[in-house]
Order: structure tokens, then sequence, then C-alpha cells
């Protein structure tokens, strides 16, 4: 059916087109609350069947600044926040300006006619629709007064509604969840604001575009899902494993992680401190953990380099601590709120001396949540600091994930005072399990905890065999744990041409890399690692399967051409057919251009390909 | 055999009263003469005097000559790191009200690396008694200059003579608002136990500015506060009144020796009391299922 009224552009169609994954990416300035508009459709696709991930760029200016909000939903298993966005809405000139490429051919452009002029041309060329709305007149217009043309986001949302025939009981519950405990006012403004974008005539968009909601198969039973950002996830995770202290000093983009603890743990009967400064946040949560109390420090790059010291004191007074780093944009200060993948370095080796320490990544928002959990109890059995990171692209992204199950998830770590016999704190017997003070030791002998080497009671000792002893001992518990660890899962094929390694939030965009090839007819593989240190067994022989391993990740190749994973898989198993693909743009990656990165790096060294000849000593 | 204190309550039986022996632990390595021992006799002689539970004792340290200190008593105890302590035993006073930690330190610890520590413990008034032993030098290290050494002091890292201002301790202490600041020297037992004693029952923030001497490399340094080599020990004034801000900052500026004794004392409301009021009606671990509920509450909210 060709369309019968004529749009600016006067693109025309010949058949409707229907949608059951949709992505629709708004551009506007920070202060427009398309976050908030944004975040609450995808909690509404979080309460519906469907998929949702999002993606979103903030300034790092205080106020004001270019800033957009992508979501992605859909049936089927959404992976990725999406590369081509099929509605591109647009507040400003600058938002159509930037965010046209982004708006794949065919699809819809909706842009406030009051301050977007669209190149129609462009549009024509690629059978772009254009739908003018005057936004901000409109909404002044319902809501009266310059003042509320705050209200435009969602103006914005009663039209997508209408676009994609959301269920508008459902949009006007939320909307009392979210405004119902401000004014009255407030509410009924946000009311009168979504059914004026609701009922406003778009003409008809709809029928060439129509998104089908997915629905349950028969005999399928609803999920009940949870819709949070990842920094929210991490924050409820942390209080499902038992954290009921922590300390921190605000950096972005870690910082909601401690406001929203700050704000739950006294409900637990915890506390999270802000202290003075980085130093004293991990200060502060060792002493806590030293007194039993289950507790956490957190950061972004330049906060885990000044806790580096004390991490080195964790490690060798065995103290068990998580320490969270949101990963940003460095070094220095440098891209605060733009995602990279770039402390995996640091998170290793961060402190002085033979430290080894537990290394975890997470690769999604839900992962946020239950990583977290395994984290706190790793550092709990083997009295150790695990450093869990996170990156600002799974921080602030918003995804609906199945309600965990509480009843098995929620861990109490904590240790209470004991009355003891005798106690040694590092005992060469076994692994350590940090004993809180306030237990009575009935020989007399009470425990010093320590960051000089010390024998078995803590008591310090320069003797070369206690070194050597204890340094073997702080070593070996990560041994022990590594023989505990899952085998990573491959997506695709077990051995073959091409393995992809990912770590951190690149999950979703390697997972539908690879199934956007196969659709094509090319088999990749791809494995996905949690567990950084001590990595987890099995991979050696994995990787000895392909006839090339590319680590994918979003950080700079070292002066060797490797990116941080793909330098420690490579000294860790010395095969030279692993390699790597990196970016520093400060941008997760996207489909498309993960794929032509592939195709490139493939083609570029074909004949390097294969692994090395088994050698004779090696033994499974 | 571990028993966990719910099974079995700890005091549940009498005990003997704590003694000298029970906190002996390792030998000091402080060189004799140190100042250092007086400071430890007169903390073993505290312990006695106050007979806390032993367990619920903790002894805590930075780094440097006095910091060695919690190998030589029988607590609980912690050396950490350089100028960190006090967010450290912060985090232990807020998780476990149940426990006394009471933190020794030297000059450099206190007013150098940790010297931000210092103002910020003393502005959010955290339940926590601190003793500073300044000896006006870094000894561990062999002689280089503190942050309390006066100017003139020739050391490693000053051989012509320290240049530049040394921190007023007690004036540093009042201004950043520490609600419990007392001064005192090792060289006499009796005022330094009194002065202890004080801010061990204080309900805050507490400070004890000890001097104590370094004999090898800073040697009678101190000598113009003690009477037996002909300085004076001049105690604060009967009529001080330790609740006057502007009075204490008075004593701070009196010449060396100065004077000995409390100089400012207040109550304010803690950090930990203030920490623990923050929830109307919290869960606590020992019900898990209200845990459980609480979560999923937060949970459900995000539907």
């Amino acid at each position: 059916m060709t369309s019968s009224r004529e749009n600016p552009a006067g693109t025309a169609y010949t058949a409707p087109e229907t949608l059951n994954d949709a992505v629709i990416r708004i551009a506007g300035n920070s202060q427009d609350g398309i976050q908030s508009v944004g975040a609450m459709l995808a909690r509404l696709a979080g309460r519906s069947e469907m998929e949702v991930m999002t993606y979103m760029t903030i300034p790092a200016t205080i106020s004001g600044g270019p800033s957009i909000f992508q979501v992605h939903m859909g049936s089927g298993r959404v992976l990725s926040a999406g590369d081509a966005a099929d509605i591109l809405v647009a507040f400003y000139q600058h938002s159509y300006d930037d965010h046209l490429e982004s708006l794949r051919d065919g699809g819809v452009l909706l842009y406030d006619s009051t301050n977007v002029e669209p190149d129609l041309d462009v549009l024509r060329e690629r059978r772009i629709t254009p739908v003018p709305v005057p936004m901000t007149s409109l909404t002044i217009e319902i809501l009266g007064g310059t003042g509320k043309k705050k209200g435009k986001n969602i103006f914005l949302l009663g039209l997508i509604a209408q676009t994609f025939r959301l269920d508008m009981d459902k949009i006007r519950r939320l909307l009392a969840e979210v405004f119902g405990h401000k004014d009255e006012s407030v509410l009924r403004n946000a009311l009168l604001a979504l059914e004026g974008g609701y009922a406003y005539s778009i003409g008809d968009m709809l029928s060439f575009f129509t998104f089908e909601e997915p629905r349950l198969a028969e005999g399928e039973a609803a999920v009940t899902k949870v819709t949070m950002t990842g920094n929210q996830a991490l924050a409820y995770g942390a209080i499902a494993a038992g954290i009921r202290f922590g300390a921190a000093y605000p950096i972005t983009p870690w910082t909601e992680v401690m406001e929203q603890l700050r704000c739950d743990l006294p409900g637990y009967r915890g506390s999270f401190i802000q202290t003075e400064d980085e130093l004293a946040g991990i200060a502060a949560a060792l002493g806590a953990a030293y007194g039993g109390v289950p507790a956490m420090t957190g950061s972004s790059g330049p906060g885990l380099a000044l806790k580096s010291e004390a991490i080195s004191f964790a490690v060798m007074a065995e103290i068990p601590l998580l320490i969270v780093d949101v990963q940003r944009g460095g070094p220095s200060t440098g891209l605060p709120t733009n995602v990279e993948q770039s402390d995996l370095n640091l998170a290793l080796h961060a402190g002085h001396g033979d430290a080894p320490r537990v290394v975890l990544a997470a690769a999604n928002v839900e992962d946020c949540f239950h990583l977290v959990i395994e984290a706190v109890r790793i550092a709990h059995e083997y009295s150790v600091p695990v450093i869990f990171l996170s990156d600002q692209a799974i921080a602030t992204r918003i995804e609906a994930f199945p309600f965990p199950d509480l009843t098995s998830v929620v861990r109490f770590p904590g240790a209470m005072p004991v009355i003891a016999d005798s106690y040694k704190p590092y005992s060469l017997d076994r692994i350590t399990r940090h004993l809180p003070p306030g237990s009575r030791i009935l020989d007399g002998k009470y425990p010093n905890v320590t960051g000089l080497e010390h024998d078995e009671s803590g008591h310090p000792s320069a003797n070369s065999k206690v070194h050597m002893a204890m340094t073997a001992k702080r070593r070996t518990k990560l041994e022990v744990l590594a023989e505990t660890l899952p085998c990573p899962e491959v997506r695709g094929p077990e051995s073959g041409e091409l393995l992809l390694v990912g770590w951190g939030s690149t999950m979703g965009v390697i997972r539908e890399a690879v199934d956007r090839a196969a659709a094509k007819g090319a088999c990749y593989s791809a494995v996905h690692l949690r567990y950084l240190n001590p990595l987890p067994p099995g991979l050696e022989e994995l990787f000895r399967h392909f006839e090339r391993v590319l680590v994918v990740e979003m950080n700079d190749r070292d002066t060797n051409g490797c990116g941080q994973l793909a330098r420690v898989l490579r000294a860790q198993y010395a095969l030279p057919h692993v390699g790597g693909i990196t970016k520093t743009d400060g941008l997760s990656f996207r489909i498309g251009e993960l794929l032509s990165r592939i195709e490139e790096t493939v083609d570029s060294r074909p004949s390097a390909a294969g692994p090395p000849a088994e050698p004779a000593n090696f033994s499974h | 055999m571990v028993h966990t204190v719910n099974d079995t309550p700890m005091c549940a039986e009498p005990r003997p009263p704590l003694t000298r022996a029970d906190l002996k632990a390792d030998r000091p390595t402080w060189c004799p003469g140190c100042g250092d021992f007086s400071v430890l006799a007169i903390y073993h002689k505290l312990l006695e005097k106050k007979n806390l539970p032993q367990e619920s004792i903790v002894t805590l340290s930075g780094i440097g000559c006095s910091s060695r200190f919690p190998y030589f008593v029988n607590t609980h105890s912690v050396h950490f790191i350089h100028g960190r302590i006090l967010p450290f035993a912060t985090g232990l006073s807020l998780s476990r009200p149940d426990l006394h930690p009471i933190v020794f330190i030297g000059d450099g610890d206190a007013y150098s690396i940790g010297g931000n520590h210092f103002d910020h413990c003393a502005r959010k008034n955290v339940r926590l008694m601190v003793v500073v032993m300044d000896n006006q030098v870094y000894g561990l290290t062999k002689k280089q200059t503190s942050p309390t050494s006066p100017v003139g002091f020739k050391s490693k890292t000053d051989p012509w003579g320290s240049k530049v201002a040394p921190i007023n301790p007690t004036k540093k202490l009042v201004s950043s608002g520490a609600t419990f600041v007392a001064r005192t020297a090792a060289s006499n037992p009796n005022h330094m136990l009194e002065m202890m004693e004080a801010a061990l029952e204080h309900d805050g923030f507490s400070v004890v500015e000890c001097f104590s001497e370094c004999v090898q490399f800073n040697p009678g340094s101190f000598d113009a506060a003690v009477p037996r080599k002909g300085g004076s020990y001049p105690p604060v004034p009967a009529d001080h009144d330790i609740t006057d801000e502007e009075e204490a900052y008075a004593l701070t500026r009196e010449p060396f020796p100065g004077y000995f004794g409390i100089y400012y004392k207040v109550d304010r409301p803690t950090l930990n009391e203030t920490e623990t009021g923050l929830a109307a009606d919290p869960v606590s671990d020992s019900d898990p299922d209200a845990v459980r509920s609480r979560l999923e509450a937060s949970l459900r909210r995000l539907t």
C-alpha cells in the first residue's frame, strides 16, 4: 500500500513493515529528561514479554550538552543496544545533524519541528519518513506557560506509545508510580502531556510501521522481570551478597552505586559512608571487614589506582573485601563519561609486591546482580580481596532480567565472634578464614593482623623460609580456587576457524555478531570470560581447537600489538595464534563495526593462522 | 573447638581480672631509653585498671617506631599501612560497636601522611581513642624531619636545620572539631594514665597528644617539660573551661613546653550514633526472611 498522505520528504512506501524488534534513539540535551523517558520505556518493555536493552551517553558537563538515550526492545533475545535505529527522535538541529547517521535507511525521523529543519533530499534518498511534530509548542499549549516545556519528554512518550501501540494503562500506572510521591500537579501535568502526545495525529505512519508486541507461546509461563541499570543491579547484588558496610568517595560512573547503598544499607542495619578520599574509602572498608562485617569499597579507574597500597595490605593480611571498579576512559581523568575496558591491567596488578587477588568482570546488568554475590562468596571463602569490574556502558544501561530467586541467592557471609581454644590467623595448614575481633581465645594468645611479613601467629618475621612459605600460601589459595571455577561456555562449535574471546560489556555485541555472521554462512564461535584472575580451567585446550583466537576488547593494543586481556592470555598460554581486536573511541562496539573488524583482521594475516603443534611435554 | 558467641554467652562465667601477665606479648624492639616503653607500660596499666573483656580490646597502629605497639600487647591487634589507620579504625568502630578500638600512632602518621584523615575523623566525631606518640622526628627511618620538628632541627633531610614552621597539634585538633583534646608526656606516667583514662571514657573522637622522646635521634627534645632535668610541667590552669573553644585556643598558643592536661572536651553526637538512626525499621541478618522480604520489596519497585 502506498502512503496516501504526503510527508515532507514525499517518501512513499510500497509495503507496510512489521517490526518485532525496534530500536529507538532519542537525541536531545541532558536536561530534556530523555533519560527518564528512556528509562520508562525500558521499564514498560520489561513489564511486557519484551526483552529490553538501553544505551545512553551523557555529557561530562554539569548541566547541558548533547545526550542520547537508545532503547532496543523486542521479542526473543535482545543482546545489545542495537546498531541502527528504526526511529530517531531529534529535539534539536544538532541532534538531527549528529544522529541521522545512526538511523537506518527506511527508518522514521520524528523531530521537533519547532527546532529542527531536516534536509529533505537526504531523507528521500535514504527512504526515511520524516514526521514533524511541534513538540515544544504543543507541550506548552497543553500545559500552559513556557516553564512547562519540561513536559515534552512525556509528550514524546505519548507519541511513542501511539507509534508502537503500547499499553496506555500500563504507562499511566508507571507515571503514577514515578510521580505519585510528588506534588499532585506534577502527576496531573505528566498525564496531560502523555495524553496529548498519544492523541496527536502523526498521520499514516502507522499504516506502514507496526510493532508487534511479543506474546507468550502457548504453555509458556510469564516471567516476572526487574528493570534497572547496571549500577543499581550492583548495589542490590551487594545487599543480596551480604555486604553490610561500605565506604567510598564519589567518582563517575561509580557514584550511583554508593548513592544507592547509602540509602538502602541502613535498612539492613548496615552503613555506607562517604569518606574524605579514596584511601580512606578502602581503609574504612577494610576496618569493617576486619571486624567480620562483609564490606566493600568501589571507584572508577583513578580511584582504584589510589587504593592500590591498601589492596596489597588486604592480600598480605588476608582480609576479605569487595572492590568495585566501574571503568571509564583513561588514563588520568581521561573520558569520565565514556566506556573503556582499560583498567584490566590495574585490576590484575594494582599494588606492590607479589599480591595475588581475584578479578571478576560483569558481562551485563544481570551479572552485576548475580556475579557480585559470587565475588563476595569468593572473598570470604578465600579471605582475599576481589576486584569486580563493571564499566560505564553496563553502569548506565537499563536491562530487564528475571526476578532473582532470593531464597537461593541471598547470602550471609558475615563472621560472628567465636570462642576458640587457640587461633593462628595465618596457619600454613589451611586457607585462612578470617576470625573477627571480639573472639575469645582461651589459650590467651590474641592474633595480630598485619601488613608486615609474619609467621602463622601474625608476628613479624623477615625469615626467608617464612616469607617463601607465606608468599606461596597467598598464591596457592587462588590455584585452589581456579580448580573450582566453571569452564566458560562456548557459543557455537567447539572447534573451527575463529574463536572470539570477550570480557565485560561486549558480550551482547559479540553474540549478536556471531549470530549475524552465522546467518550469512560464516561460522564463528565465542567465549566470554567472567573470571579474569585466576583464569578458569579449559581455556588453553579450547584455544588449541581454533585456527585463530581474537580477543575483542575496548582498550588499546600495547606496543606488542595486544589488548590487555589478549596480552594476559598470550602470556599465560604462550599461544601465538591468540590476537585481538581493540578500539579506543570511547564507545561500545556496534555489531556491524565488529563484523567488519573481524573480517579485516582475518583477511590481513591469513597465513599466520593456526594453533602451534602441541609441545611434547604438554599433558592434559 | 570453636563456639559461636551466640551459642555460648561469653561472659557467663565469672572471670579473673585482667593482669599484666595476660597482656604481655612480644618483647618490645624499641631502643633502650625510648619514651615509648613508658607509653606501653601505662597502656597495660590502663587496661588492667579498666578490666575490659580482653577480646573486646583492639589495639591498632600505622607505621613507625610507635606503631610497633600492637605486637607488644596481647589483644586483637592490627598493624596497618602508613597514614590510614584512622579510617580503618573508623570502619571497625562503626561496624562493631561492641569493641574498644584504641589507636597508637606517631607524629608522621597523625600529622603528615595521614593528616587529612585526622581532620575528618575529628569533624565526624568517630567514637575512637587515639594516642599520638610524638617524638618530633622520623625515628624508624633514622632521623628525617617530622611535621612537628621545631624550626632549626637538624636531620638527614634538613642538615642545615629545618626552616618550616611545625604543626601545632592541639590547635589543629581543636580547629578540626575533635571533641576531646589532651596533652601529656611519657616522662610523666601518672599524668599520662589520667589522660588516657579520660580519653577512653570520652564518647567521641578523643586524642591524647603525648611527648615520647626519641633518645637515639632527638635526645633531650622534651627536657624543657621534665622537672628533674630542670624543666617544668605546667598543668592546665584550674580555672580553664574545657568546653570553651576560645580558651582551648589560648592554651595552644603557649610557647614550648606549654600546658599539660585536657585542653578541650565537649559532647557532640558521634558518627556512630548518627549512622545508626538512619532507617526507621531496619531488618537484621539474624532474621534472614526479613532481609529477603526487604530486598524483595525494593526489587518489586523495579518490575
